[in-house]
């Protein structure tokens, strides 16, 4: 399953790009997306929290994707 | 029960004064309109500039969860939200929140957690353009 997620603020330069694309077995959840950032960055694990976004919409760790989600990754917000 | 409200996500600078324009009503007997802008310092970094960017799409739809949220809590008949995006100098309009109310109370209740609920969820992101280095905020509840 090819996952496309884009990288937001912190996030870009943590992974020094703005969209990854993923083909990794076993990721089928919002939280293993999560856990497998946090564990090939682990410049992530300084953040406060690291949200995954599916269409549009913030995600819990149980929510399935699926090949054409729209994902992102989203970092500590800083708007206003 | 609300009957507007208009929100903007965009690189062009904000007008607090159309915002206000926006949410007047005869109805309304409270207006009340926040201006984020951009500070010299944090703490005892000096900041010369703000550079903003946001997830658009879901910033849209997440602050119209926000403002529908206001209208369930608070009696809100308009309200306005508009955030900048892109390199901001000092004392540049970054949000503006406008609410308009029958009342002045809830008028202020409902602008501001509009703010405080945009801060924590809104997908937007400032970094800190500084003299003693550049850096991301994250949000301070």
């Amino acid at each position: 399953m090819k996952l496309f997620i884009t990288c937001f603020g912190p996030a870009r330069e943590i992974t020094g790009q703005r969209q990854l694309e993923l083909d990794v077995p076993g990721v089928t959840t919002a939280g293993a997306l999560r856990s497998y950032l946090l564990n090939t960055w682990p410049d992530f694990r300084s953040l406060d929290v690291v949200r995954v976004a599916v269409n549009q919409a913030y995600a819990e760790d149980d929510l399935t994707i699926n090949e054409g989600d729209e994902l992102a990754i989203i970092p500590p917000v800083s708007g206003g | 029960m609300m009957k507007a409200k208009d929100i903007q996500i965009k690189e062009i600078p904000l007008d607090p004064e159309w915002c206000r324009t926006f949410v007047s009503d005869v109805s309304c007997g409270g207006q009340v309109t926040f201006t984020g802008t951009v500070r010299n310092h944090t703490g005892d970094r000096k900041v010369e500039r703000l550079e903003y960017e946001a997830y658009v799409p879901m910033a849209m739809k997440v602050l119209e969860q926000i403002i529908d949220r206001a209208g369930e809590r608070y009696p809100i008949i308009r309200c306005a939200v508009h955030h900048r995006l892109g390199s901001l100098e000092l004392g540049t309009s970054a949000v503006v929140v406008a609410v308009a109310a029958a009342h002045r109370k809830e008028a202020f209740e409902a602008c501001m957690f509009i703010i405080d609920e945009l801060k924590k969820d809104a997908p937007i992101w400032k970094k800190e353009i500084s003299p003693q280095g550049d850096e991301w905020v994250s949000s301070r509840p």
